[in-house]
């Protein structure tokens, strides 16, 4: 607390402080080097994302390794710059699994799009 | 002074929470509040981050939907992002600066919360500018992109490369994405300034809410950055890589 004016508002900012409940007075505050590594974790994920291209992999290959790439960045993204690791997994649970959802509509989306394109190469002969 | 509401009620510390699926379900049956750790504040984030999840996945999805019902050829992205840099034709150049640029950002923006945390408030202001300064460039960056991709005849409902469909998503994926990061700058350049004049020690009222700030808000300003990050890994996998 770097507060040196006067009496009046330190008292009241001591009193905002104590508003504040005890599970969050303190906040996430973790080492720098753990950013910092987790920074140059990011960096080399994503020259590897970008070797996959640059070296022209394809088919199975260049999928998985995509989605390998993408999957490992966004977990650190998540649990380090984003403070998951250290929530409580009420937390965790509420905002990390709703999300899954999304994979039945992927799935249905592409069932409906291969159908698609079945129709098209059939009635359009494309 | 005694106006202020003193929250006495959920002042559980970390050490009486049990930890693991016992804590979970506690927290879920208990009194008041599910989120022991989280503020009101950093919750309300975290579930505006899910909504915007879902928004994203649509525009996702229905881009795969789109290059999956084709039955014209989908344009090459390593091609059409390429850059000639000294004569030389080096594919997704362009996109991969973007990303380091992005990484980047968010590196600066998690040391932020750290030194607003340790209330080193010049260091926390000046590395929210730099955020907003690598922010600024990725939006500088997509802007050049699109006008390339534009003078080249890339249009939603055409372009010269393949798929019509190539078009309407690239505009829509990466015009949305962008959107949020100008508006994650702003958002970061009205937080720096708060915290370089010692709002959150003094208690001054912000201008829209009238409300004190904490230092918490920079750790939520972050969530809002670090999502914003964490789209593009996305975007960068699906649409520019696949």
């Amino acid at each position: 607390m770097t507060v040196t004016t006067d009496d009046t508002t330190h008292s009241h900012v001591q009193v905002a402080q104590a508003a504040q409940p005890a599970a969050q007075a303190h906040g996430q505050q973790h080492p720098i080097k753990l950013y910092l590594l987790v920074w140059g974790l990011l960096f080399v994920l994503s020259a590897c994302s970008y070797l996959v291209d640059y070296f022209d992999f394809q088919g199975y290959l260049r999928w998985f390794l995509i989605i390998v790439f993408m999957l490992l960045k966004a977990g650190l993204i998540v649990a380090v710059f984003m403070h998951m690791a250290w929530e409580r997994l009420a937390l965790v649970v509420a905002i990390l699994l709703p999300p899954l959802a999304v994979l039945v509509l992927m799935a249905m989306m592409a069932w409906e799009g291969d159908y698609t394109n079945y129709l098209r190469v059939i009635f359009f002969g494309a | 002074m005694t106006a202020e509401p003193v929250t006495t009620e959920h002042v559980t510390t970390e050490s009486t929470l049990r930890s693991s699926l016992h804590g979970m379900v506690a927290d879920w049956s208990s009194d008041q509040r599910s989120f022991k750790s989280a503020s009101w504040g950093k919750a309300m984030m975290w579930i505006f981050l899910v909504s915007d999840t879902f928004v994203f996945s649509c525009f996702l999805i229905s881009y795969m939907t789109v290059r999956m019902s084709t039955t014209v050829e989908w344009p090459h992205p390593s091609e059409i992002f390429a850059l000639e840099i000294g004569g030389k034709k080096i594919p997704l150049i362009l996109i991969a600066i973007m990303t380091f640029d992005l990484i980047t950002s968010s590196g600066t923006m998690a040391m932020a919360v750290n030194f607003a945390y340790a209330r080193e408030r010049r260091k926390a202001a000046i590395l929210m500018l730099v955020t907003a300064f690598f922010g600024a460039a990725f939006v500088g960056m997509q802007a050049f992109e699109w006008t390339k991709l534009i003078h080249e005849g890339v249009r939603p409902w055409g372009n010269p490369f393949g798929a019509a469909q190539f078009g309407s998503s690239f505009f829509m994926i990466t015009g949305f994405h962008g959107f949020h990061v100008s508006i994650g700058v702003i958002f970061l350049l009205i937080v720096a300034r708060a915290v370089w004049r010692g709002d959150y020690d003094v208690g001054r009222r912000g201008f829209f809410t009238s409300r004190k700030g904490r230092y918490e808000i920079v750790e939520i300003m972050g969530l809002y950055w670090h999502f914003v990050d964490l789209v593009w890994v996305f975007i960068f996998a699906f649409f520019y890589l696949w």
